[in-house]
C-alpha cells in the first residue's frame, strides 16, 4: 500500500493513535470493525471512504431495522427500495418512478445552494433510472415566520428550488410549507421528483460485466461537498457555519445537459448500469454499483477531471461536486456513448473498470491508494438497535384537557386568524416563483389538495402530493404517522386518483436520544400500518436524522410523498365550489379533537394534548366511496378536511371562484370545536343539485357517515351551528388574511 | 406549412411549442438543433423558452452566437414568420432582430402565473386572428421579462405600431409602457414574454394562445394564395 503523497495527511498509524477517525463520526468500535474487515489499519483515503459509506445518510445504520417494517411490495411495484427510485406500473407499458430526498443540513447553512442542489440530486435519482422527470414537489419547514433569519432561509430556499427546477425545465407542481418554532434552527428541505418511464427502459445501478469500462460524465470534480454525507449525519451547531465547504454549488444548465444526454444514452440501449454521484460522490456510486452486481471496481483517479490543482485521492473520493454520473457500458459502445455526450457539449471519461474480485481498488499517480472489499462498505456497516424510551412530554400530555379551554366567542375572527396563519395561508408567494407549467401537462396547478399532471397520448394522469402534519406526529408519533399516510391518500382521492404508493422522508432528531428513537419507531409503525391498510407500499425514501440545533430537536416529521393514478381525465376533480346552487356534503364523523390543530396553535398559542385519532378501516371506506363517486361523475368539488377543520375547508372551497356558501349543521358539540376540530377521515364534497340525491345515497351505501351541509351561493360564507349563525362574512373578507399572510411578512 | 422549433442546449419549452403546433393547427413541425445551417425548408421559425445556455450571463447573450442565428436573420430578412417566446424573445433582442432588451423583473423574483394581455396590434403574422383591443389570458413564467427601451425607441415603436401586446391590469415585471410583446417593422418577427404555447387548451386553463398559431397559418395561406385552401 502506497503512502499518501500529501504531507498533511496522517498515516494509518497516526489515524489509529490519535483516533483521527472520530472527526469523521466513526466510533472506536466501528474503527475496530474496519480494521478487522481490512485485516489491517485503514489509511487516510480508506478511513474517509468508510466514514461516508458508514454514515447514517448512506448506511441507514440506525434506521434499517425500522425501515424493514414498511410494506414494500404490491402488484404494481416494479422496483422497490434500494435503487435510485422506486417504480410503479400504471398500465400501457408505462410506469412512474418517484422518490423524495432531504437537503436539510446544507439548506440550514447555505439556503439557496442547499435547496437547489437538493432538487438537482433528486432529479438525477429519477433520470438515472431511465425515467423522464415530469414533475417536482417539495416539503418545507421553517421556524416562525417572524425573525429575519427565518425569512432569509425561507426566501432563499424557495429561490433555490425555483432557480434550479425552472432552469432544468421540470415543473414544480406541488408542495407544503409549514412554520413552527420547532424548526427555528433547523429548517427542513425535502424535494421529490416524479418521472415517467416505459417498462423496458428501466435501469439499475449495477457494474456488471467483468472488463467493462466505467465512465464518468459531468463537470469536473472540485473540493466542494467533501464529507457532505457525514455533515448530514450530525447535529447542527455553531460550528456548522464553519462547514460551509460541505455545501455544494449547483449548475442546473449542466444538469439539463447531463439529463438529456443520459436519457438519450439509455434510449440507445447501450447502458449496462448507471448511478448518479450523490451523497459520498464517487465513493458511494462506485461501491454500490459493484456491490449490487456482485463485482469489483477499479478506479483510476488520474483520469477523473479535476477542477482544482493538487487534489488528493481522499478529496476526489469524497467530493460531492454536483451533476455527475457514473455509468458502465460495453467496450464496443464506448464511441457511441462519447458521440451522444459530445452532441450535448459533454465529455465522458473512462475512470475505471469492472473486476471480478469484489474489491474497490483506487489508483492515483500510479499507486494503489485504497483497497477495500466492496461488501465491507455496503453490507458490513454495523446496524444499531438504539434504546427507545417514552418521552416525558408524551406522558404529561395525557392529562391535558383541551375541552377545558375557554370557548371562543367570535368565530369569524377565529377563522380569520386560522386562515391567516402562515402554515395554512395561501402559498401563492411561494409557488408563483416556480415554473409549474413547463412541459404543458400540469392540469391541476399548485394550491390544490394534489397536483395533477396529464400523460400525453393517453387519457390518464398522475396526481401527486406531499404531506405531514408534524404536530400530530410530535403529540403521538404512531397516530401521526398513520395520519400522514392517510391524509396524503385523501388528497390523492380528492383529485380523482387511485393512490398507488408512497415515498417517505423521515426527518427526525438524534437517534442517540432514546425519546427521539421512540418517536422514530412509533411513527414508522404507524406509517407502516396505514400503508398496509390503504395498500400503498413504500417504494423508496430517505432518512434524515440529527435534525437538532442548539434549540433542541425538530418535531418528528415523516413526510409522505404519494402518487396516484387518474384513470381518465374526466375524473380530475378540484376543491373549489363550481356553481351556485350546488349541494354541499360533509363526509365522516366530527369529534371535539383540537389537540395539535391549527386552531389550538393560532388561537391558544400551544401544541398539546393528544392529536385527532384515526380509524384506518373507516379511512379506507371513505376513500373508496369518494373515488367511486368521482368516477361515477357525481362530484363537482372535493376537498380534504385537514388543518383548520371544516371552517377552513369551506372557506378554501369558496376562494377558488369567489362563490359563497351556506352551511347549517347540528353536530351536537360546541360550535368552536365543531368548526375547527381536525377529526380525521372527513371530506367536503359538492354536487350539482340534480346529482345530490344519488351522491348522498351512494356515500351512505358505502357505510360512510354523510350530512347534507348546505349549498353554494351568494357572496358570504355563512355557517349556522344548531340554528345559530356563528360565522357570516364576505368571501373576500376571509380571503384577505389568507392571501396576505405571507406576502405581508415578506415585505 | 412547415414549422421549425429551434432547440438550444438549455431550451425547455421546445416540447410545448412543438405540441402547440400539432394540437392547434395540425401542421408539420420539426425540432431543429441550434447548430443547423439551413432553415430554407421551413415557413415559420419558433424560438421557444428556456435557459438557452444556462443564461448565467445575460439571457440569450450566448445563444445569439449559435450557428443557427445567421439562418434566422436571413429568414427574417426574407419575411419568414418568426416567433420568439420568453427566452426566445430575449434571444431575438440580443440578436437585434427586435428592439429593446429584457432585464430582471422589478420584484427580483421569478414569476409564474396567468396574466391578461391587451392585443394592441392585430396586423402581425401572429395576431391576425385576434381583435384589436381584445383581452386574452396567457401565462407568464420568467425572472427577466422587464422590457426596456429608451424613450426615443419607444416613440418609434408606437409610431410604427410595433407594440403587439401590453399587460392589462398589474404590470408583472416593470416593463416600459406595460409592453409584453413587440414586432419588427415588417410585422413578420414577433417576440413576447408570455407563453401562448401554454394556453392552447382549456385543460391547461386557457386556450387563448391557440389563435396565435391560427394567425400564422392564415398569414402563410394568404401569402401563398388561396390555392392551398383550408
Amino acid at each position: 500500500m502506497a503512502q499518501q503523497l500529501a504531507a498533511k495527511e496522517p498515516t494509518a498509524e497516526q489515524i489509529a493513535e490519535q483516533k483521527i477517525y472520530r472527526q469523521f463520526g466513526v466510533t472506536d468500535s466501528e474503527y475496530e470493525r474496519i480494521c478487522e474487515l481490512l485485516g489491517r489499519k485503514p489509511n487516510y483515503v480508506e478511513i474517509g471512504v468508510f466514514s461516508v459509506m458508514w454514515s447514517e445518510h448512506c448506511s441507514y445504520k440506525n434506521s434499517k431495522p425500522l425501515l424493514r417494517r414498511f410494506p414494500t411490495t404490491g402488484p404494481r411495484v416494479l422496483v422497490g427500495p434500494g435503487e435510485g427510485a422506486g417504480i410503479v406500473d400504471i398500465g400501457d407499458n408505462l410506469a412512474v418512478a418517484f422518490k423524495i430526498e432531504s437537503h436539510n443540513h446544507p439548506s440550514a447553512v447555505e439556503p439557496y445552494q442547499g435547496a437547489a442542489t437538493g432538487v438537482g440530486g433528486i432529479l438525477r435519482d429519477i433520470f438515472s433510472m431511465g425515467a423522464r422527470p415530469i414533475a417536482l414537489l417539495n416539503s418545507l419547514r421553517f421556524g416562525k415566520l417572524e425573525s429575519d433569519r427565518v425569512k432569509y432561509l425561507f426566501s432563499n430556499v424557495v429561490a433555490g428550488i425555483a432557480g434550479y427546477g425552472n432552469c432544468v425545465g421540470v415543473p414544480t407542481v406541488a408542495g407544503e410549507v409549514m412554520f413552527d418554532e420547532a424548526y427555528e434552527g433547523n429548517p427542513l428541505v425535502n424535494a421529490m421528483c416524479v418521472g415517467l418511464i416505459e417498462h423496458d427502459k428501466i435501469q439499475r445501478g449495477v457494474a456488471k460485466g467483468v472488463g467493462n469500462p466505467v465512465f464518468y460524465v459531468g463537470p469536473a470534480t472540485g473540493r466542494d461537498g467533501i464529507h457532505g454525507a457525514t455533515f448530514a449525519s450530525e447535529d447542527l451547531t455553531a460550528e456548522s457555519e464553519a462547514k460551509r465547504s460541505a455545501v455544494q454549488v449547483g449548475d442546473p444548465f449542466m444538469e439539463k445537459l447531463v439529463m438529456e444526454a443520459t436519457l438519450e444514452l439509455i434510449n440507445e440501449g447501450i447502458v449496462v448500469g448507471i448511478q448518479d454521484m450523490g451523497a459520498a460522490g464517487l465513493t458511494c456510486s462506485s461501491s454500490e454499483m459493484a456491490s449490487k452486481a456482485g463485482t469489483g471496481i477499479e478506479l483510476y483517479l488520474d483520469e477523473v477531471p479535476q477542477r482544482e490543482e493538487g487534489m488528493t485521492a481522499y478529496e476526489m473520493m469524497l467530493s460531492e461536486s454536483q451533476e455527475r454520473m457514473l455509468f458502465v457500458t460495453k467496450p464496443e459502445h464506448e464511441e457511441k456513448a462519447r458521440e451522444i455526450f459530445r452532441r450535448w457539449g459533454l465529455e465522458c471519461y473512462k475512470v475505471g473498470k469492472v473486476t471480478d474480485d469484489g474489491r474497490l481498488r483506487i489508483f492515483h499517480k500510479g499507486q494503489l491508494v485504497g483497497d477495500i472489499p466492496v461488501k465491507a462498505l455496503t453490507d458490513d456497516c454495523p446496524v444499531y438497535h438504539k434504546p427507545s424510551q417514552v418521552p416525558e412530554y408524551y406522558i404529561r400530555n395525557a392529562s391535558v384537557d383541551t375541552m377545558a379551554y375557554e370557548p371562543v366567542q367570535d368565530l369569524t375572527e377565529a377563522l380569520k386568524k386560522v386562515l391567516g396563519s402562515p402554515s395554512l395561508a395561501s402559498k401563492e408567494w411561494v409557488y408563483s416563483q416556480y415554473d409549474y407549467q413547463v412541459r404543458t401537462s400540469t392540469i391541476v396547478t399548485p394550491g390544490s389538495d394534489a397536483a395533477v399532471v396529464r400523460i400525453r397520448g393517453t387519457r390518464k394522469a398522475l396526481a401527486m402530493t406531499t404531506d405531514c402534519n408534524a404536530r400530530y406526529v410530535y403529540l403521538d408519533p404512531e397516530v401521526g404517522g398513520k395520519i400522514a399516510v392517510a391524509e396524503a391518500a385523501r388528497n390523492i382521492v380528492c383529485s380523482g386518483a387511485e393512490p398507488l404508493a408512497i415515498t417517505d422522508n423521515l426527518n427526525f432528531g438524534s437517534p442517540e436520544r432514546p425519546e427521539i428513537f421512540w418517536q422514530l419507531e412509533k411513527a414508522v409503525d404507524g406509517m407502516a400500518e396505514a400503508c398496509r391498510v390503504l395498500e400503498t407500499p413504500v417504494i423508496g425514501g430517505n432518512v434524515s436524522l440529527y435534525n437538532e440545533s442548539e434549540k433542541g430537536a425538530i418535531y418528528p416529521t415523516p413526510v409522505v410523498g404519494m402518487v396516484g393514478l387518474v384513470h381518465d381525465l374526466d375524473h380530475v376533480t378540484t376543491q373549489d365550489f363550481k356553481a351556485e346552487g350546488d349541494v354541499i356534503f360533509l363526509l365522516g364523523e366530527t369529534k371535539p379533537e383540537i389537540g395539535g390543530s391549527e386552531f389550538q396553535y393560532a388561537v391558544y398559542g400551544v401544541t398539546e394534548g393528544r392529536p385527532p385519532q384515526i380509524d384506518l378501516a373507516a379511512e379506507k371506506k371513505l376513500l373508496k366511496a369518494v373515488l367511486g363517486a368521482i368516477q361515477k361523475g357525481l362530484v363537482a368539488s372535493a376537498h380534504d378536511l385537514s388543518e383548520g377543520g371544516l371552517a377552513a375547508a369551506l372557506a378554501e372551497s369558496c376562494f377558488g371562484r369567489g362563490l359563497g356558501a351556506t352551511a347549517d349543521w347540528s353536530p351536537g358539540i360546541r360550535a368552536d370545536l365543531a368548526l375547527f376540530s381536525e377529526s380525521q377521515s372527513r371530506m367536503l364534497l359538492s354536487a350539482r343539485p340534480e346529482k345530490a340525491d344519488e351522491l348522498e345515497a351512494w356515500i351512505r351505501s358505502q357505510g360512510v357517515p354523510v350530512v347534507r351541509l348546505g349549498q353554494v351561493g351568494g357572496e358570504n360564507l355563512t355557517i349556522r351551528i344548531a340554528g345559530e349563525t356563528v360565522i357570516d362574512a364576505h368571501v373576500e373578507e376571509l380571503r384577505r388574511p389568507w392571501k396576505e399572510a405571507i406576502p405581508n411578512r415578506m415585505k | 406549412m412547415k414549422f421549425a422549433v429551434i432547440v438550444f442546449p438549455g431550451s425547455n419549452c421546445d416540447l410545448d411549442m412543438y405540441h402547440a403546433v400539432q394540437d392547434t393547427i395540425r401542421q408539420e413541425v420539426e425540432y431543429v438543433w441550434h447548430t443547423a445551417d439551413d432553415l430554407s425548408s421551413y415557413d415559420a421559425i419558433l424560438i421557444p423558452g428556456g435557459f438557452s445556455y444556462g443564461d448565467y450571463l445575460r439571457c440569450g447573450a450566448i445563444a445569439q452566437f449559435s450557428p443557427v442565428m445567421a439562418e434566422i436573420k436571413k429568414a427574417a430578412e426574407q419575411g419568414k414568420f418568426i416567433l420568439g417566446v420568453c427566452n426566445g424573445f430575449q434571444i431575438l433582442t440580443e440578436a437585434r432582430l427586435l428592439p429593446g432588451a429584457l432585464i430582471r423583473n422589478t420584484s427580483l423574483k421569478f414569476r409564474c402565473h396567468p396574466v391578461d394581455l391587451v392585443v394592441e396590434n392585430n396586423a402581425t403574422a401572429f395576431t391576425n386572428a385576434y381583435q384589436k383591443g381584445e383581452v386574452i389570458r396567457i401565462p407568464i413564467a420568467h425572472g427577466e421579462g422587464n422590457y426596456y427601451v429608451d424613450e426615443k425607441t419607444l416613440a418609434e415603436l408606437k409610431a410604427n405600431n410595433q407594440i403587439v401586446f401590453r399587460y392589462a391590469g398589474e404590470n408583472p415585471n416593470g416593463s416600459v409602457d406595460n409592453i409584453a410583446g413587440v414586432c419588427n417593422k415588417a410585422g413578420n418577427v414577433v417576440g413576447m414574454m408570455p407563453h401562448p404555447e401554454r394556453a392552447v387548451s382549456e385543460l391547461l386553463g386557457s386556450s387563448d394562445g391557440a389563435r396565435m398559431f391560427e394567425s400564422v397559418l392564415n398569414a402563410w395561406r394568404e401569402r401563398n394564395g388561396a390555392a392551398i385552401g383550408r
